[in-house]
């Protein structure tokens, strides 16, 4: 008889490290598979890609390092996988590949791998490359899909060259970006009361429902991974259902962007914008994926409860700004990596109150 | 009733079927007994026998020492073989006596009290500690102590039973509902308290129901169902459950806001004590585990080993990994069935391999479940890291001296990090820095 004898608890909760990875990588496959139904054989490939350098260059640098090998543990076929989520699908193959390593390298072991990272590696992966190849990052030449070919026939009424611009900006965040620069409606070839009126159809659209639906069953452009909300949501569920991602950052994050955008969105002073309009918000540019998929990343974000409700916050406010008054369309990315390194700051401001301790004692 | 439970904790799977439906049996009187000196929190009892005495059943052999101390009484008649180290159930070596026993069971004297009620309280409080009665539900503290407390409003009867496989509590709720009511009874008068309330979980409907019926009437003791959460039966847990109040920390007691908290196997030995001046000399344990033949729940002489008890539930039927004395959350794990039963062993589990988890430290992925489940709301994973880097003051701003040591962080550690220990590590040298402190 071999007895283990060993300091209680006795008994183990199921999930391990390893099973918390492979489970986001479950999570995950619902929208791979909507990218692959709506993009092609070339959603899957970029993303094979992006999982395998992932995954060589965490076993080349662990060899390197002479520390185990823990490339089953799956931490980096999800950083893979979302490397390449966060790619449009008419990039070159050595994209993924090139961030896939960035993450791995930059990203990750350089702080001494996981669990020690303090930015999300797939997101400074993506920063990366939307610094060093930007035009290979936002070509969305094979994107043009439903809900965008349907604005492309207000536009190219206008017969000009910016209008063919909006056309093929092709994500929804990326033609509102257009609306809200000045010059660029003014160039448009029209008079200002025309411009102003184009610009209010175009806003309008986006207020549609058809628009929403669009966006919530993937049907318009946007990276592999962001397109399509009702997957993202599928495996977000998952994730919940098995307590591998809690409510509060998730949650105050989209608010947070919900509300901002339908006070602040409209390009007619505050309020100028329907709920429906906030809600296409939402559902753009990366969001969804970036609540439930990115910002929960446990490495990099707060541990306390109120710590991750102002983390959220921040992301949400954020997003918003850069969105509304940035020079990007979309500020997923760059909210989440910033709010990332607040994280140390934001779990020692939010110490919580222990039980007991503010409790009176009574009079003796 | 409404059902109540505490913030946070966790829900291990309960594995309380295994022995729950089994009565509580008495089996036959074991060949010998290891009463150990110290089954009680404080001083250890001074041993009043020596090798070769013949003792009786129920005769006073260790004298408490101290205030926070307890009497240790024979639990079999026959003579003292030895005084010395012997594995106690917590897996240490400690001092015992080992009393050879005969074949006959020879009592001491015993009273009964039928008007035990009306006895003056001090009276009464005497008789709990001279038979030695201490909490029996795993602390192992001195009951009459408690019952000294003032401004006292609520009585808790701690019937929660949180940990998983144990169901001895349960089945004495089920048998001996009446000796728990009259114990109950017994600490409101002592204590004064207007108000009594026995918590159990909800996965005992029978016990609630049991307990409620033997209650009608008697509108100043409720029982109260509780959710099912571990560890709702620690004691802050508990009170928190039922009456929504904080126990103080940094040493703050139940007295502090008004309650004391007995467990209800406490409650029975109270009773017998004051009714029948009967010393505690036996207890309720669960033995149980898929591995055990027959678990059940047996009515034993303290003292008895693992060996006899395993005898008792017919053996194993496959091989185990572990041996735990208590439960599988905060029970120790045990290297042999030598080990002898005290006041506070509740249960054996014996665990087969694949129920038991032995895995490798990994690296914290700041994941934070561990302060997602942390009954008292610390900051466990910052007290662990505090702890690798030897950073003392760190680790105490992240609660490491309020852990109570439940072991939910570790349960749900999905690195498998050895969290308590860690916490256990930075805790004695907080104690350690603070006592070298007081002596400069």
């Amino acid at each position: 008889m071999k007895l283990v004898v060993s300091a209680a608890p006795h008994i183990h909760d199921e999930l391990s490290t390893r099973s918390i990875m492979w489970n986001v990588v479950l999570a995950l496959l619902p929208a791979w598979g909507f990218s692959i139904y709506y993009f092609g054989i070339q959603a899957l490939l970029l993303t094979a890609y992006g999982v395998i350098a992932a995954v060589l260059s965490e076993y080349s640098i662990q060899r390197f390092r002479k520390v185990p090998i823990s490339v089953d543990d799956g931490s980096a076929v999800v950083a893979g996988m979302l490397v390449a989520f966060n790619i449009p699908v008419s990039a070159p193959w050595w994209i993924p590949v090139v961030g896939s390593v960035f993450a791995m390298t930059v990203g990750k072991h350089v702080f001494g791998g996981l669990g020690h990272n303090i930015l999300n590696p797939a997101l400074l992966a993506r920063a990366f490359l939307m610094a060093s190849w930007p035009t290979a990052m936002t070509n969305w030449s094979k994107t043009t899909l439903g809900s965008i070919s349907g604005m492309a026939g207000v536009s190219v009424d206008l017969a000009s060259a910016k209008a063919q611009m909006l056309v093929s900006s092709a994500t929804p965040l990326g033609v509102i970006k257009y609306l809200r620069d000045k010059n660029f409606v003014d160039g448009l070839g029209v008079t200002a009361e025309q411009g102003q009126e184009v610009a209010q159809m175009l806003m309008s659209k986006f207020a549609s429902f058809e628009v929403v639906q669009n966006l919530f069953w993937g049907n318009c452009g946007g990276v592999i991974g962001e397109t399509s909300v009702i997957a993202l949501l599928f495996g977000a569920g998952w994730l919940a259902y098995k307590h591998i991602i809690e409510w509060r950052i998730p949650t105050c994050y989209i608010l947070t962007v919900f509300v901002l955008t339908y006070v602040f969105g409209g390009i007619n002073g505050i309020f100028s914008v329907s709920i429906l309009f906030a809600i296409s918000q939402i559902f753009a540019g990366g969001l969804v994926l970036g609540a439930f998929f990115m910002a929960t990343d446990m490495v990099t974000s707060p541990c306390t409860r109120r710590g991750r409700v102002i983390f959220g916050i921040g992301c949400g406010v954020l997003t918003v700004l850069i969105r509304l008054k940035g020079g990007y369309p979309e500020g997923v990315c760059y909210s989440i990596l910033l709010m990332n390194l607040a994280v140390p700051l934001i779990d020692r401001w939010t110490t919580p109150r222990f039980f007991g301790a503010t409790a009176k004692r009574s009079v003796k | 009733m409404q059902k109540k439970t505490f913030k946070y904790g966790v829900h291990p799977p309960d594995f309380k079927s295994l022995s729950s439906g089994f009565a509580i049996e008495t089996p036959g009187l074991p060949e010998s007994v290891t009463l150990f000196l110290n089954q009680h929190l404080g001083k250890p009892a001074i041993p009043l026998v020596s090798v070769g005495d013949s003792v009786k059943t129920g005769e006073l052999i260790a004298q408490q020492d101290g205030f926070i101390s307890a009497n240790v009484h024979s639990s079999v008649t026959g003579e003292v073989e030895a005084i010395e180290d012997f594995v106690d159930a917590s897996g240490k070596l400690s001092k015992g006596i080992r009393i050879k026993a005969e074949k006959e069971d020879d009592w001491v004297d015993l009273v009964d009290d039928e008007k035990y009620l009306d006895l003056p309280s001090d009276e009464i409080i005497k008789r709990i500690q001279d038979a030695g009665v201490v909490g029996m539900g795993g602390a192992g503290f001195p009951c009459y102590v408690k019952m000294m407390s003032k401004n006292i409003d609520t009585v808790i009867l701690n019937g929660v039973e949180c940990e998983p496989y144990i169901t001895s509590d349960y089945r004495l709720m089920l048998e001996k509902g009446e000796q728990i009511v009259a114990g109950m009874r017994i600490f409101m008068k002592v204590l004064g308290a207007k108000k009594g309330i026995i918590g159990i979980e909800e996965n005992k409907p029978k016990a609630i129901k049991a307990l409620h019926s033997l209650l009608v009437g008697q509108s100043d003791i409720d029982v109260q169902p509780l959710e099912l959460k571990y560890p709702q039966g620690a004691e802050k847990q508990v009170i928190k459950a039922c009456l929504d109040r904080e126990v103080p920390n940094q040493g703050g007691l139940p007295a502090d806001v008004g309650v004391v908290v007995q467990n209800v196997a406490t409650a029975v030995a109270a009773y017998q004590a004051v009714r029948y001046r009967k010393p505690l000399i036996e207890r309720v344990v669960t033995v149980t585990g898929s591995a055990v033949r027959n678990p059940k729940n047996f009515y034993v002489r303290l003292g008895v080993s693992f060996d006899y008890l395993l005898e008792e539930a017919k053996g194993l039927i496959a091989p185990i990994a572990k041996i735990v004395s208590g439960g599988p959350m905060m029970g120790f794990a045990m290297s042999d069935t030598q080990a002898s039963i005290s006041k506070t062993t509740s249960a054996i589990v014996f665990l087969r391999e694949s129920e038991i988890v032995s895995k490798e430290e990994g690296v914290c992925i700041s994941c934070a479940r561990c302060i997602d489940v942390c009954p008292l709301y610390l900051l466990p994973r910052m007290i662990v890291s505090s702890a690798k880097n030897k950073l003392w003051d760190k680790a105490q701003k992240s609660g490491a001296l309020d852990c109570l040591r439940c072991g939910s962080c570790a349960y749900v550690c999905p690195a498998h990090i050895k969290m308590v220990q860690w916490i256990d590590l930075a805790k004695a040298k907080l104690n350690e820095r603070a006592l070298g402190e007081k002596k400069i």
